[in-house]
This record gives structure tokens, sequence and C-alpha cells, in this order.
């Protein structure tokens, strides 16, 4: 298929590993984070640590949009879907996340009306064809997904769609890589940047990585040669001696972004002073609302919201594993107690979570597959 | 090697996995959620602890796709299922043919020769009794084809809103023939009958809520007359790869026989207009429903004759080898990319979801 098979060439897959194994000094040991969930599923899903080198290690880091959402939030969320009258709408990844009180897979089968779309104009479009339902779509996401919720809010205002409001949980990558960068339990060499965020935000936002932290950060496309490719040109410039911002995504990611698609976050959204994420805490600064003067389709305007705050379980480490600290099968109950089936994180239930892409894409040991694949 | 430790203790935590899947399943959902209906983990694990649990015997234990039944000496096959399917009517088929086809196919994969079926009919007040017509008429043109005769049936009405239109229940009973032998054994190849995931991606853009439009019709066909054209070679195993896709076929039969099924990503055969919509969904051909797809394990001898035999009938002309038995790790199913890595491909715990982004 033409546009994707290009970048999934194993020839050529197999032609940068060996350049990769040639930059790589011997005895150094190389730790890359690739920030977006995104990425974590395309290395699991095409096996692509099979080409990097043992002392090239890739780290997970806490851009999947759905492991971030607090338990609270799901809660805060049903009860919303459980007021009458209400269509409570959300992507497909959201229905099994676990809040305090299960899932929205849950909450459904006990009779709240939740339903899943595919872009917030369904939902909008729910709203138009039920129009005495209160119609709330639950918006999570980075700002790769913020302009999408924006344009739907700023049709139902332009429509007067009175019955249709937006639950906001659209959340900023910068703070969140920012946080990690102040962790002191990660060291980094470089970071494999979010592909989809920056064809928001361009590649500027990331300079403060390169100038005051030292790392160097190259945005990065989806598909396996993409990111076999930005781990070059990190290792290139680890071996250059040098730290910058680098666009591999060229092709999708103009440099200064979408301006477009900004303004109109700006027109409807502000910042929060602060939005707590799963596993990570409070973040100031780190999450958007909606601006006053679409109070009329706040969800968290129109609903009394309990602002549930719900501890993650004790045992659940994925605060650990969206910093990169624990690799997925070091928290002590994954896969065990914590499986796809019995989340207890949210990293096990999106498919872009590093725990459950770990479990279901590579839960074997590298020597035994080499061998049954020989 | 610095990192030797940390793959022991990765080994470690592997085996105390594979240890945890293979106790006995628990039902922890207090109410019946969609995901017990996908075909994936949630539905194997209703299945055992609560039907298995209440209805446990030797013929039902195997969980095959027809019961072997013995009769004053007569071999039989016998089956059921039920069809729920919305829209009603789709590209390339409808309810009816599929709930003929389907149950024509757990009989044909489990070496029977089918003979007669059961059609019962939930209907909701209200339906249209043109579609209903429409709908027998195309069983009946399905059972034509696939050679057996719908012999009895029932009929319940339910109110306004209790139902989807129609829902359909066939039941059938075949004599066996030649039953696949169940002994698979390392070196033993496998084989899909054509392309995967078309019925599945047809339901999906046929509901209009994708605002995706392609050319692709249904893979629902009775299977009967391909699979006999394996009667010369020596079959072990043989499902149709229906809810939960091949992916889920693949998996139960590497649990159930405790080995590796090893397959190729570039040598299973997708449709380029299945592989984009997914590609757009963010989903996994693997997991996509088939209605007229069986995968096939025959001895590895038996490999080349075998694809040439299912690809001489029309059903089969894009038949495949995608892959052959192994021995270690057991029962997983490891996937070469077509990238050139390798992962393994699990049962899904419900059905396959949309990506956000």
């Amino acid at each position: 298929m033409r546009y994707v098979d290009e970048y999934r060439d194993a020839g050529k897959a197999r032609a940068l590993a060996a350049s990769i194994a040639s930059l790589c000094e011997p005895g150094r040991r190389y730790k890359f984070m690739e920030v977006c969930g995104g990425h974590t599923h395309t290395i699991y899903k095409h096996g692509l640590e099979d080409y990097l080198p043992e002392n090239v290690t890739l780290v997970h880091g806490p851009g999947c949009p759905v492991c971030v959402i607090p338990m609270g939030r799901v809660d805060d969320a049903i009860h919303i879907a459980s007021q009458p009258g209400v269509i409570m709408t959300s992507f497909g990844d959201m229905m099994r996340v676990p809040g305090g009180d299960g899932s929205f897979f849950d909450a459904k089968a006990a009779g709240a009306d939740i339903r899943m779309v595919y872009s917030p104009l369904d939902a909008l479009k729910i709203a138009r064809q039920n129009p005495d339902r209160r119609v709330v779509f639950m918006a999570i996401g980075f700002e790769t997904t913020a302009p999408s919720t924006a344009m739907t809010l700023m049709r139902a205002a332009a429509t007067g769609q009175d019955n249709f409001s937006v639950f906001g949980n659209h959340v900023t990558i910068i703070p969140a890589i920012k946080a990690i960068l102040d962790s002191p339990d990660l060291r980094l060499d470089g970071f494999i940047g979010p592909g989809h965020v920056s064809t928001v935000i361009g590649c500027r936002p990331y300079d403060f990585i390169a100038r005051e932290y030292g790392k160097p950060l190259v945005v990065a496309g989806f598909e396996p040669l993409d990111i076999l490719q930005s781990v070059h040109m990190l290792l290139t410039q680890l071996a250059e001696g040098r730290s910058e911002v680098e666009n591999q995504y060229g092709r999708v990611v103009p440099w200064d972004g979408n301006l477009k698609a900004l303004q109109v976050i700006n027109e409807t959204m502000e910042l929060r002073p602060y939005f707590e994420w799963r596993g990570l805490g409070f973040i100031s600064h780190s999450a958007l609302r909606l601006r006053g003067s679409f109070a009329a389709h706040d969800a968290e305007r129109i609903f009394q919201i309990p602002g549930s705050r719900v501890a993650d379980p004790k045992a659940c480490q994925c605060g650990e594993v969206l910093k990169g600290v624990l690799k997925p099968w070091e928290c002590k109950v994954f896969g065990t107690a914590c499986t796809p089936e019995t989340p207890i994180g949210t990293c096990m239930v999106s498919s872009e979570g590093a725990c459950a892409a770990y479990y279901n894409f590579g839960r074997f040991t590298r020597e035994r597959v080499r061998e049954a694949t020989r | 090697m610095k990192d030797e430790r940390l793959l022991i203790k990765e080994e470690q935590v592997l085996e105390r996995i594979e240890r945890a899947r293979r106790r006995k399943a628990r039902l922890r959902e207090e109410a019946i959620t969609l995901a017990h209906g996908s075909g994936g983990k949630a539905s194997r694990t209703l299945v055992e602890a609560v039907f298995l649990e209440a209805f446990g015997n030797p013929v039902l234990a195997p969980l095959d796709d027809a019961a072997r039944l013995s009769v004053d000496g007569a071999n039989l096959a016998f089956t059921t299922d039920s069809y729920v399917v919305s829209p009603l009517f789709f590209p390339g088929g409808d309810i009816g043919d599929l709930a003929v086809n389907g149950t024509v196919n757990d009989l044909a994969v489990s070496g029977a020769e089918p003979l007669h079926l059961s059609a019962g009919f939930i209907l909701e007040e209200g339906f249209a009794v043109d579609d209903l017509r429409r709908i027998t008429a195309s069983m009946r043109r399905a059972a034509d084809a696939a050679g057996v005769t719908i012999v009895t049936g029932d009929t319940k009405v339910v109110e306004r809103g209790k139902g989807d239109g129609c829902y359909i229940n066939t039941a059938g009973v075949g004599v066996l023939r030649r039953p696949p032998t169940r002994d698979v054994r390392p070196g033993d190849a496998i084989l899909v009958t054509g392309p995967i995931g078309e019925h599945g991606v047809t339901i999906m853009l046929a509901r209009g809520e994708l605002d995706i439009e392609a050319d692709l019709p249904s893979d629902t066909a009775p299977l009967n007359g391909l699979l006999e054209s394996l009667a010369p070679f020596a079959v072990r195993r043989m499902r149709d790869a229906t809810r939960g896709g091949v992916a889920t076929v693949l998996n139960e039969i590497a649990t159930d026989h405790g080995l590796a099924v090893v397959v190729e990503e570039a040598a299973i055969p997708v449709r380029p207009v299945v592989r984009g919509a997914c590609e757009l969904l963010g989903i996994d051909p693997m997991y996509v429903a088939c209605e007229g797809r069986a995968v096939v394990v025959v001895a590895g001898e038996d490999r080349e004759g075998a694809l040439a035999a299912l690809r001489a009938h029309p059903l089969g002309a894009d038949a495949a080898v995608i892959g052959q038995i192994k021995d270690d790790p057991p029962g997983l199913v490891l996937l070469k990319t077509a990238f050139g890595g390798t992962r393994i491909v699990d049962l899904l715990v419900g059905d396959p979801l949309p990506r956000i982004c």
C-alpha cells in the first residue's frame, strides 16, 4: 500500500540498523525516551527493538492520552453520564479505563447511555438527532485532538446546539516533558519527540530541552522506519556533540506548527492553573479548560461535578512507568494482578499504553523468539 | 554483560505471567458487558466460568465449532449459532445468508457434511414483512448453494424497542466424514483459505458511522465445498475465523495444543481496501471477523498439496500458507512482522477499539 509500505521496508531497516550500530560508542549505553504512546505502539507492533543494538534502550514516556487520565476524572464522567437524559460520548480507548468504581463499559452495562464516537463532530451530530437529551463529549488527548474539540465547540455555539457540552480533559505535552526532565531518578540521553502533537504546536516549544537541559530531541513519525531514523539522528547528534531539536517528520510537521489550529484552541480554551495526571500528580499549567465564553457548552459548569479524587491503587506503578523509571514488566502487579482483562492501571488499557503494548506484543524474551523464528 | 541480571528477572516475570494465564478463568464482572460477546478473552472467560461450569461434559469440553456425537453407530456433528448484525443488509450479503453460511461452516470445519438446519427467528414488533421475505429468500439461496435444507424452525415476536428488527438462530446437523485429527505437531503448516477481515470491515463501513466509503463486499460464503478438496491430505485442525478473526483462531490452536504458532505477516492475504480501512482506524485486520474463511493446519509434507487444492476452488483462489507450528514457546502466537521484527499476537479482551490519534 502506498505511503505505508515504503516506511516498513525491511531492507532499509537493516541498512539503518547497521549504521545505528556503527554510531554507538563501544561501552556506552544510550537511553532515549519516546514521548508518545503512538510510538510505543509502533515499536512493539513491528518488533522494532529487534533492530536496535543491546546498548540502545527505548524508554516509554507519558504521551498516552488515555493513560494520564486520573481515576477521579473517570468517576466524574460516569457521574455526569448517570444524570437524567444524558448521553455521554467518547473515543473508543476511553471505554475500558477503570475509575474508582468501574469503567464506561461497566456504567453502560448498568444502564448509562454511553456511546463511542470517532470524532467530536459525531457527538455533535448525536446532539442534533436527540434534541430532548443532553449530549456530553468527554474530550481527552494532547494538542493533537484539542483542535477538533475546539472546532466542534465553535460549531455548536454558532448553530446554537444548546444540548451539547464538552467535559474537557485536554492536556498539554510540554509540562509533562518538563516534569520528567526534572525528575531525579531518570537519566536520559535524548527524546524521540511526539509527531502528531507537533503537527499542531510545531518544533519550537522543545527548544528549552536542547538548550537548557542539553538533550537532543528529534520529532518523529509513526512508521517503524521513522523511529529507526530518529534513533539514528539522535545518535548522530550525540556523536557530534550536539543537542538540537530536529524534525524527522517533515512530511507532516511544519516547523512552526499549525497556526490555525493553535488559534482555534486559544479561542475556545485556556490553561488551567493545575491538573492532576495519573501517576504524575498535579502539574501546573498542564491542561486546558473551556473559556468563559463557552460556558453554555462546558459540562464542568452545567453539571454538578463531584471532583472525585481517587488515589491510585497502592500496587499500581503506572506513575513510574509513565515517567520511564520502570519498564512495564518491572511493575509489581504487571501481568498477574494487572492484565488487559483486569487492568489496575491505565497503562494496561490503551493500545498505546506501555504496559498493554508490552503485554500484548512483547511478552517473551528475545532469545527464545530468535530461536522460534529462525 | 550488564543486562544479564535484568534478563533473568524479566524471564521470571514472564513465567509468572504464563502461570497466571493458565489459571482457571474467573468471571469478575457482575453484569454482562459488550466485551463478553466479542469472541476475545472476555467471551472465553464467560463460556468457561458460566457455561462450562454448568453444562460441563466430555462432548462439550473441547469447545470446538461443532459437537461430535455418536448415535447408534452414526457419527454426527451438531452445532448452533445466533446472528445479531447491524445493519441487517450489507454489501455482499445479509443476516439471512450469514445465518446459513455460519452454521454450515461450523459443520464443515469439523469435517462434517452439513445436512439439515433449523431456523429460529426473534422479530421485533413493526419489522417489515418485505424485509423478512428478503432475508428468507437469501437463506433459501444460501441453503441451496451449500446443499442443506432448513427443516424446522420457530418464531417469536418481541415488543417494539426490545429487539433489533430481526435476530436469527440456526442449528445444524451433519455426518462426520473426515474430522480433523487434532494431533497438531511441530512442523505442521498453517493455511488460510482467502484474504482476511473483509466481513468485519464491510459491516463497520456499512454502519455509516465512519464516513469512509469503499467498494468491499462481505466474504460470507459456505466453506463445505472448498474444505472437501482437502480430503486427500492429513488435516489436523480447521476453524472458521469468525468473531475475533484469524488471531483468535491461532491463539486457540496454540493454547489447545501447548505449541507455538509462528506466522509471517507478509504472507497473510489482506486486500488493500481492508488494510487501508484498518490503518485509518488503528485496528489490526488479524482480529477482524471473516464469514467465509477458514484457518487450516495440515501436516508439513502436505503444505503445497493442500495449498494447490484450495487454490483450485473458486473460493480458495487467494489461499496462502501463513506459517507453521513450532514447539517453543508453548501457547504463544508469534508474528514475524513485514518490517522484519517479531512480536506476539494475543487474544483481545473485547472488540478492537479504534485509536484516538
